[in-house]
C-alpha cells in the first residue's frame, strides 16, 4: 500500500475515532453535565454576580477551569472506565493506532472546551459588559484548547493508574482544590500571600495567565507562563507514557 | 510451515511475577492452527488459555519461544489486519449504536466486509440503530462477533463467544462459525461449553497448568481417554477402585463414585464382587466433557499429539 493511500486510510480511521469519541462523550451525562454546567454556573455566580468589575478577568480564569475539567475527566475517567471494560484491550488487538484513540478523545474534549468557552464568552459579553476584539476572543479560545493539552496528559496517566470507581473521586480531589489554589475562582491577587506564592507554581494559574495576556486583560509577554506550562506538559506526558507502559505490562 | 498453517507456536513459555513470586502460566507449549479448521481450546481455570490468547494477539511480550501469526510476529500490523478477536471481557463504548460500532471497527481494516451484509447475516439488521447498552446479553455477543468479522479475518480468536446466548441463538451462532470455517478461516474457540466444542471442533486443545495435555481431534481424544462412565454408591474407597483392572480414574461426586473406564462390564463385575451392596448404578458413554474431566483429573498427565 503506497504512502498516499496509507495516509488516507489513517485519516479515515482518525475521523471515525473523532466521531465515535464525540458521540460517546455527548451521550455520557455524567461527563457532559458537570463539564458544561459547573464552569458556566460558577462563572455566572462569581464572575457576573458576586465579584463586581472582574467579569473579563474571571472569564479567563473560569474558562481555564472549564478547559481543565473537560480534558481531565474525558481522559482520566474515560480511560479508567474503558480500561476496566476491556475496550482498550480490544482496540490493542485490532489495527487501531493509539494516536487515533487518543486524538479522538482529545478532539472531543477540545470541542467541549470550545463550547464552555463560547457560552461563557456570550454571557460575559451580554451580562458582564466584556468587550474584546475578534482577535482577542479567538486568542482566548485557542489558549483554552492548547492549554488543555497538559491536563489531557495528566488525565491519561491517572486513567491508566486508577480504577473506574476511584477515578472520579481522585480527579475531583485534584481538580477542585487545584482550581481554587490557582486563583481560578477568586483572583490570585486576592488570596492570602502564601497562596499567591503557591499559585505561581501551578499549571492552571499559568494557563489563565496566558488567557489574560491574550485578551489584553494583562499586559506584557507571558514567557514565564509559557515556559512553566511547557515543562508541566513534558512532565505529564512522561507520566502518561510511564502509566501506559506499566498498564500494558499488566494486561 | 505449510501454506495452510495460520498460527505456529513453538516452545512457548510465559511467566508472571519475579523472584519468589514467579508463576509459570505457560510451559513449553506447541500449537499449530490450520486454515479451515476450528480448534477448541479447553482447560480448567488457570490452565493458561487466556495467556496463550493474549500472546497470540501480541498483548503480552514474548518471553520464550516462537509465535508466528499469518507468517508475521504477533501484534504486528499485518497480523492484526487479518485477525478478528472476540475477548471474554470485550467492553465496547456501550452508548454507541450497533452501526456506529461496526463503522468504527470496519474502518480499521484495509479489507473489510460489507457492514449491511454482516448485519443481515448475524440477524442484527433490526438492531442497527440501537445502542449497545440496550441489547440483551446474547445480542451483545452477536455484535461482538460482527466486530470480530468486519475485517474479513483469516484468523478468528474467540474467547467464550456464546456466553449469555439462549440455545436457539447459540445454534445460529454455531452455524455462522461453520460458515466461517468453510470459508477457510482458522478459528481458535475457547469455550467452557463442551457441547459447543463437540459440535464445532475439528481439533481440541486441552490445557492444564500451562501445559498442553492433548491436541487432537475430538474423536481421537474420546478414543484415548475412557469411553465409559460408571456412577454408583459403594462402600469401596477410591484407592480400592483405582486398583481394579480397566479403571482410568475415580472421582467422588455428591456421595457417589464416578468411575472412568474403557470396558464397563469388566469393571462392574469386579466392583459387584467386592461390594455386592453397591447401589444407584448408572452406566453411560463418556462424551467430550467426561473425557475432558478425566484428562484434567489424571494424576500422570503427559503431552500427546494426534497420530
Amino acid at each position: 500500500m503506497n504512502t498516499t493511500s496509507n495516509l488516507q486510510h489513517h485519516l479515515r480511521m482518525q475521523a471515525r475515532f473523532i466521531e465515535s469519541q464525540w458521540l460517546n462523550l455527548l451521550r455520557t451525562p455524567a461527563y457532559t453535565l458537570p463539564t458544561l454546567l459547573f464552569p458556566i454556573m460558577f462563572y455566572s455566580f462569581f464572575g457576573l454576580l458576586l465579584i463586581p468589575g472582574q467579569a473579563q478577568f474571571l472569564l479567563c480564569t473560569f474558562a481555564t477551569f472549564g478547559c481543565i475539567g473537560a480534558s481531565l475527566f474525558a481522559f482520566g475517567v474515560g480511560i479508567a472506565t474503558e480500561r476496566a471494560q476491556g475496550w482498550l484491550t480490544l482496540l490493542r488487538a485490532t489495527p487501531a493506532p493509539v494516536s487515533a484513540v487518543l486524538a479522538g478523545k482529545g478532539f472531543g474534549a477540545a470541542l467541549f472546551t470550545a463550547i464552555v468557552t463560547l457560552v461563557m464568552a456570550m454571557l460575559a459579553a451580554q451580562f458582564g459588559g466584556v468587550r474584546m476584539t475578534t482577535v482577542q476572543w479567538s486568542g482566548l479560545l485557542l489558549v483554552m484548547i492548547a492549554g488543555s493539552v497538559p491536563f489531557a496528559a495528566l488525565g491519561i496517566g491517572m486513567g491508566m493508574s486508577l480504577s473506574p470507581n476511584a477515578a472520579p473521586a481522585v480527579l475531583n480531589l485534584i481538580y477542585l482544590p487545584l482550581g481554587f489554589m490557582s486563583g481560578l475562582w477568586i483572583p490570585a491577587h486576592q488570596l492570602p500571600g502564601f497562596m499567591q506564592a503557591m499559585a505561581n507554581w501551578l499549571p492552571p494559574y499559568h494557563v489563565a495567565e496566558l488567557a489574560l495576556h491574550v485578551t489584553g486583560t494583562k499586559t506584557g509577554t507571558p514567557l514565564l507562563s509559557l515556559g512553566i506550562l511547557l515543562t508541566y506538559t513534558v512532565l505529564f506526558i512522561g507520566f502518561a507514557a510511564w502509566a501506559w507502559r506499566r498498564a500494558d505490562q499488566h494486561t | 510451515m505449510s501454506s495452510d498453517t495460520v498460527v505456529k507456536v513453538e516452545n512457548l513459555s510465559h511467566q508472571y511475577g519475579a523472584g519468589a513470586g514467579t508463576f509459570a502460566a505457560l510451559d513449553a507449549v506447541d500449537v499449530q492452527l490450520e486454515a479451515g479448521q476450528v480448534t477448541a481450546l479447553l482447560g480448567p481455570n488457570g490452565a493458561g488459555k487466556t495467556t496463550l490468547i493474549k500472546l497470540l494477539l501480541g498483548l503480552l511480550p514474548l518471553q520464550q519461544g516462537n509465535i508466528s501469526v499469518l507468517g508475521c510476529a504477533p501484534g504486528s500490523d499485518r497480523a492484526r489486519q487479518r485477525t478478528g478477536v472476540m475477548l471474554q471481557a470485550s467492553g465496547v463504548q456501550d452508548n454507541l449504536t450497533v452501526l456506529e460500532l461496526l463503522r468504527l471497527f470496519a474502518v480499521l481494516y484495509r479489507h473489510s466486509q460489507d457492514i449491511v451484509a454482516l448485519l443481515q447475516r448475524l440477524d442484527l439488521a433490526a438492531l442497527a440503530e440501537k445502542r449497545f447498552q440496550t441489547l440483551s446479553g446474547g445480542q451483545q455477543q452477536r455484535v461482538l462477533l460482527a466486530i470480530a468479522l468486519c475485517g474479513d479475518p483469516q484468523l478468528l480468536i474467540l474467547d467464550e463467544p456464546s456466553t449469555g446466548m439462549d440455545p436457539a441463538a447459540r445454534r445460529s451462532f454455531w452455524q455462522v462459525l461453520r460458515e466461517c470455517r468453510d470459508q477457510g478461516r482458522a478459528i481458535l474457540l475457547c469455550t467452557h461449553y463442551m457441547d459447543e466444542a463437540e459440535q464445532l471442533a475439528d481439533n481440541v486443545l486441552v490445557m492444564e497448568q500451562g501445559r498442553v495435555l492433548m491436541h487432537a481431534s475430538a474423536a481421537a481424544i474420546r478414543q484415548r481417554v475412557p469411553s465409559q462412565l460408571i456412577k454408583l454408591s459403594t462402600s469401596l474407597g477410591d484407592e480400592h477402585i483405582n486398583r481394579l483392572q480397566g479403571v482410568q480414574s475415580v472421582m467422588a461426586v455428591n456421595g457417589r463414585m464416578h468411575i472412568y473406564c474403557h470396558r464397563a462390564e469388566n469393571v462392574l463385575r469386579e466392583l459387584l464382587a467386592a461390594d455386592p451392596g453397591a447401589s444407584e448404578l448408572e452406566v453411560g458413554g463418556a462424551d467430550l466433557e467426561t473425557a475432558f474431566l478425566a484428562l484434567t483429573k489424571k494424576p500422570d498427565n503427559h503431552l500427546e499429539q494426534a497420530a
